[in-house]
């Protein structure tokens, strides 16, 4: 194994181990901890990728949502904060099974699509924040997307107002 | 080449070179002088805290016409390490109830926080941790680390107190953190770079202050909000909530945490200083680079100065203005600035420097001008409002 391979095994390792914490831990507050850890083992992984943007995004975007989500569940929740019933439903196999085919299916996509396990293209001299930028925003490429889904969102927010807001 | 102006490049050339004479491979040698400097850097910016709490304690004394610390050695110098000296010996105090995982956390967070700040930082041309090229990204994403820090101290704590003052935490700090991210991106606006190196490199002829004033202040006031001190300071204010989040805190976690406050303080000073004053340019740094670290410190200890003017001038606001003032007018101006200033760079960028920084400073006073107008209008015809309703008050009915 190369050391890229390393660093990748350690962070994967990492990641699904709070996944699985995320779900298992019985405190609310602990939950959310291990969320952030998960988060920002991907962003570790983008990184490595040299995928520095989205790395630092992803960091922005859910440690930040998180910190309030955490004040939301202290909020919303009983005062224990701790949940004693049991954990598992009756019916669990069946999401576990639904789960685990959509893992396959997944993989063999990704597995069967060209390029897969070739060695990435070193990126052009151009700053690749740069070309991201370019290619959200020309007509050619995904401006459309890009405007529909910043559409799609202002909406959220007025709706957000709408419900939230005084009815005179 | 053995240049002394070239101070850091030499020195980290020199260290390579003995590293790869000592056996090591040039990347094995690359890996081990970054870890030197992971490990450097960090330690070098706690150390600054030592003069910094001093300087700050003997400011904040000279302007409210007290002399400050002046017992223990010459000048009071040597009042912090009595005080670090007082703060180890301290009784290490966990609260029945907390969970002390996180409460533990907590303080390391919030330093580690703040030191991740000086990764980006470019002290001098060729003297920075890591130049990102998303740098202006890294410093919003890394902040979002000092919030989570004290929401988890005020909520691991077992005490309400501390946890109203994580409540004020959401309220202000997710808040002023809007109009921070749209000051920092009129600098990335003018100079065409998220790198903060890249940033520093464009103002090579003219420091952002002079072509976008008002973004400065929007950082100026928005980064003492996120640092969280006076006027800010709402989240451990001593007279409504005891302390806030750091009430359960002794010893050296309450350390971390005021260490933590002081140097977040000064590294925000750091980047405005970077962001809008320039950096490490100023006369004679080409031929002797290392001098820009030096400009550097002496603008961002100006900045600090602000910083600690502001702390020791300014009431306390209340928790109903803050929040006011953040959405109903920093975040509006912030919102009204990018624009504007994003199509007057457009609009000039073929004419010369110089006119094009007057018309983006135009553009900034005009700006200023009208938010002072409409700020006027409204003020005064909410005293209107309030003489209007005070004035026909019938006799006798109260008191």
């Amino acid at each position: 194994m190369t050391i890229a391979q390393v660093i990748f095994a350690v962070i994967s390792a990492v990641v699904l181990v709070s996944a699985v914490l995320v779900v298992a831990s019985r405190n609310i507050v602990h939950a959310a901890l291990w969320l952030i850890l998960s988060l920002f083992g991907v962003a570790a992984l983008f990184a490595v990728l040299e995928a520095g943007f989205i790395a630092v995004v992803q960091v922005v975007i859910y440690v930040g949502a998180i910190a309030t989500l955490i004040i939301f569940a202290i909020m919303l929740t009983r005062r224990e904060m701790r949940e004693a019933g049991q954990q598992t439903h009756r019916w669990w196999p069946l999401p576990a099974l639904l789960g685990m085919a959509l893992f396959a299916g997944l993989a063999w996509l990704l597995v069967s699509l060209p390029g897969t396990g070739a060695t990435p293209p070193a990126l052009a001299g151009d700053d690749p924040v740069l070309l991201l930028g370019q290619a959200l925003l020309s007509p050619e490429q995904y401006m459309l997307p890009f405007e529909v889904a910043s559409v799609l969102l202002l909406a959220a927010l007025v709706g957000a107002i709408v419900v939230a807001g005084d009815t005179r | 080449m053995v240049n002394l102006g070239n101070f850091f490049y030499t020195l980290g050339m020199w260290l390579q070179g003995l590293l790869m004479r000592a056996g090591l491979s040039e990347s094995g040698a690359r890996g081990v002088f970054s870890a030197l400097v992971a490990a450097l850097l960090p330690l070098l910016a706690l150390l600054t805290a030592v003069p910094l709490i001093w300087l700050e304690r003997k400011w904040i004394a000279r302007l409210q016409d007290r002399m400050g610390p002046n017992r223990v050695g010459p000048f009071g110098l040597l009042q912090v390490f009595a005080d670090m000296i007082k703060i180890f010996t301290k009784e290490d105090i966990t609260p029945l109830g907390a969970d002390r995982v996180v409460f533990a956390l907590a303080p390391v967070l919030a330093v580690a926080g703040v030191l991740g700040l000086w990764a980006v930082i470019p002290f001098a041309a060729n003297a920075f941790g890591v130049d990102l090229n998303v740098g202006v990204l890294y410093l919003v994403a890394v902040g979002t680390l000092s919030t989570l820090a004290i929401m988890l101290a005020g909520w691991s704590a077992n005490n309400k107190y501390a946890l109203l003052g994580a409540f004020r935490t959401v309220a202000q700090m997710i808040s002023y953190e809007v109009p921070l991210v749209l000051s920092l991106l009129v600098p990335v606006l003018l100079s065409g770079s998220l790198g903060l190196n890249g940033i520093v490199g464009a103002q090579r002829e003219v420091w952002f202050v002079f072509s976008a004033p008002l973004a400065a202040l929007l950082f100026l006031i928005a980064s003492q909000a996120e640092v969280s001190r006076a006027p800010f300071d709402l989240l451990e204010a001593e007279s409504e909530i005891v302390a806030g989040f750091n009430i359960e805190y002794s010893g050296m976690k309450f350390g971390f945490f005021f260490v933590g406050e002081f140097l977040h303080s000064f590294t925000m000073g750091l980047l405005g200083a970077t962001l809008f004053l320039g950096g490490w340019t100023g006369p004679g740094v080409e031929a002797f680079p290392a001098l820009g670290a030096v400009y550097l410190i002496l603008k961002g200890t100006f900045v600090y100065f602000i910083f600690v003017w502001a702390r020791a001038t300014f009431p306390r606001i209340r928790i109903d203005q803050m929040l006011d003032f953040n959405w109903k007018l920093l975040t509006p101006l912030g919102l009204f600035l990018i624009p504007l200033l994003a199509v007057v760079n457009r609009g000039l960028s073929e004419s010369s420097l110089w006119l094009r920084n007057a018309a983006l400073l135009g553009a900034n006073v005009l700006l200023a001008v009208l938010v002072l107008i409409i700020l006027g209008m409204r003020g005064r015809s909410a005293r209107m409002r309030a003489a209007s309703t005070v004035a026909p008050a019938p006799a006798g009915s109260r008191r």
